[in-house]
């Protein structure tokens, strides 16, 4: 049995929507934006674990909450075997040794002021690991292995003189400088050029190899999620759809909106398929999502009242892999 | 039978330390009803090749040479009168990239197509303008009546197809749409290229697709332009450039964009980044982001030339 490094029980994000003035007297009302809304899952050690999903279905927000940089309004996250849902700052601290982040935009991530070294120096200053040379080590270290070589050429420098690869490379180098178990991608390849993405990628796959590192890698392009990602949950509108091995998500998709997703990616061999099967509409507001399953309003294969009225769960129907559909309980 | 052909283009912007290079000789042909995708990296060039059909560059842009022909007109040679009231919107209309903002938030979006109409033909009222852009939202797939609000009314996908019944509110013959699906979900951007595709059968439109994934263009188009650094490194119908990519960095890109139903592979990547145009390398601009570069490489740079069918590549590995 592989051990979890991160498991997250019933989690629920509920952000309160700010009404005005006259609103807020005369409405008793209390409106939420439910951007999680009881998930469940669990991230085993060294493996890449991909969380897909359009905008506004709640991945980031996910991905946020698990580090405790957002607070979760209900339910239970534990490190390690360890419950960090209430650990002080103090603890969290500590934590964050071991868990660390790398955000979408490396164009807003990092600080314009800042010499590359002291970006990447500042973990270490601030948890207070090391000082004088071996700080100097530690982040001409974490340099080569970020592959910005020779580091020399780099630590003096300011983000504005390095390119959008380089800048991302920096916020992993940042990232890793702790040695943390554990790092949440959060898009990291989103922002670049086509040509850049698979260097960071790679590189992500290679630390995950040779340093062990966990990852949480949250995408929108399920195509670049299947040749990185272990395991895949599909997320919309706050709640998990499909759950599994990246290949059975990718080859044998159960839930109407995993088969659109799938469907949606373009194919780059022209001989392959066109697109065929769209589904129609946008995602629904997270305020008001839709009653039963939330997916029933744009879903193709709709079967009746019961999708309209009963909340599916999240059940396992093959070996390792989940589905949240009336179709298949 | 052609509908526009460009021959050998040279766009510059000029800066405070020099001319940007941007597109350096470009040269390529778009048939009646038929799809062109133009790809390349951010910075490639591509959008400036677009501007430089309608004429439109920004400030500090300037063509420096070449022809643009549309039909039998060479639009360089219009003056920006005859250009306004012949060329552009009427024969060429752009799909702007970045359909969140390129539409004014400040004016209703019946304003906004009226606006349009009216410009490049003046003698439309607007009763008859708004009535005309109803039409164009039937034709796009937004239910009439929304005419009336404004962008921020708007879902992202319906901002991307009111744009698209903008650009068609003047009947051209050739669409130019820049990044149409950029920023938009995988699931509305498979709508927008459906409606695109749709929609150029419908008209008889020709396209130019200009993006940086290949995927859509394999998906939308019937033949590719691949540029890098303001130069077209090559050139061919979709599945004689996928069957066969002959330019290491076309070899590169699609590398990049694995399929997602092929095997699990470990992904493709091209080693540094594109050069800065206002001195680009000497030589193939390739060259020091090449495995296979050679001395030659370093010093003359590779004419494009035709491989057979109509494949075209600038690179020294290959021979006509």
């Amino acid at each position: 049995m592989p051990t979890p490094i991160v498991k997250v029980t019933d989690l629920k994000k509920w952000f309160p929507v700010r009404l005005g003035f006259f609103e807020t007297v005369f409405s008793r009302k209390e409106l939420y934006v439910k951007a999680i809304d009881g998930i469940n899952f669990e991230i085993n050690k060294k493996e890449i674990f991909g969380l897909a999903g359009e905008s506004g279905s709640g991945k980031t927000t996910t991905g946020r909450v698990v580090l405790r940089l957002t607070e979760p309004t209900s339910g239970k996250i534990t490190f390690q075997g360890n419950d960090i849902t209430n650990a002080s700052e103090d603890e969290l601290k500590k934590l964050r040794r071991k868990m660390q982040i790398i955000f979408q935009d490396p164009y807003e991530s990092i600080n314009p002021r800042m010499t590359i070294f002291d970006i990447i120096a500042e973990p270490l200053r601030v948890q207070k690991l090391a000082t004088g040379t071996e700080l100097e080590e530690k982040v001409y270290k974490a340099l080569e292995s970020v592959e910005l070589v020779p580091p020399d050429e780099f630590v003096w420098r300011f983000p504005h003189e390095l390119s959008g690869g380089q800048r991302q490379r920096v916020a992993t180098g940042r990232a890793l400088i702790v040695n943390p178990d554990f790092i949440v991608a959060d898009e990291p390849v989103s922002m670049l050029d086509v040509s850049i993405r698979a260097e960071i990628l790679n590189l992500m796959f290679d630390l995950m190899e040779k340093h062990e590192v966990t990852f949480l890698y949250i995408t929108h392009d399920l195509a670049l999620a299947r040749h990185i990602c272990n395991r895949l949950a599909v997320m919309y509108l706050g709640k998990l759809m499909e759950k599994g091995p990246a290949e059975k998500i990718v080859f044998e998709p159960l839930h109407p909106y995993t088969k659109a997703l799938i469907s949606a990616v373009p194919d780059p061999d022209p001989s392959g398929k066109r697109i065929e099967t769209v589904i129609k509409g946008e995602i629904p507001s997270p305020v008001n999502p839709p009653s039963g399953c939330r997916f029933h309003t744009r879903c193709p294969q709709y079967i009746g009242n019961i999708c309209r009225e009963k909340e599916p769960e999240l059940l396992e129907v093959g070996k390792e892999h989940f589905v949240a559909c009336h179709l298949y309980h | 039978m052609q509908v526009l052909s460009v021959q050998n283009l040279v766009t510059h912007y000029r800066t405070q330390r020099g001319f940007v290079k941007a597109v350096d000789g470009v040269s390529f042909n778009v048939d009646e009803k038929e799809a062109v995708g133009l790809a390349g990296e951010s910075g490639c060039g591509k959008t400036t090749v677009a501007l430089s059909l309608l004429r439109i560059l920004p400030v500090g842009g300037i063509i420096k040479g070449g022809h643009i022909f549309f039909r039998d007109t060479d639009i360089l040679k219009l003056s920006e009168e005859e250009v306004r009231k012949k060329i552009r919107w009427k024969k060429i209309s752009l799909v702007f990239q970045g359909a969140m903002n390129a539409l004014n938030p400040v004016s209703k979006v019946e304003d906004q197509i009226a606006e349009a109409i009216m410009t490049h033909e003046p003698d439309v009222n607007k009763a008859d303008a708004i009535e005309r852009g109803k039409k164009l939202f039937e034709l796009v797939g937004i239910e009439p009546s929304r005419i009336s609000n404004y962008p921020h009314e708007f879902s992202g996908g319906m901002r991307q197809r009111a744009m698209l019944a903008m650009a068609l509110a003047t009947n051209p013959e050739l669409l130019i749409a820049d990044e149409p699906a950029t920023a938009l979900d995988v699931i509305v951007q498979a709508q927008v290229l459906k409606l695109i595709k749709e929609l150029k059968e419908k008209l008889g439109l020709s396209l130019i697709l200009i993006t940086h994934d290949l995927s859509i263009i394999t998906e939308t188009c019937d033949s590719v332009v691949i540029m890098y650094a303001g130069k077209i490194v090559e050139s061919g119908s979709v599945a004689a450039v996928y069957k066969e990519q002959l330019h290491p960095y076309t070899q590169g890109l699609v590398g990049a964009f694995p399929s997602i139903l092929a095997p699990k592979t470990r992904m493709a990547s091209i080693p540094g980044f594109p050069p800065d145009l206002l001195n680009p390398p000497s030589g193939c601009r390739f060259n020091p982001r090449c495995k296979y570069a050679m001395d030659i490489c370093r010093k003359k740079e590779p004419a494009l030339i035709d491989i057979g069918k109509g494949h075209r590549v600038a690179c020294y590995l290959h021979k006509s």
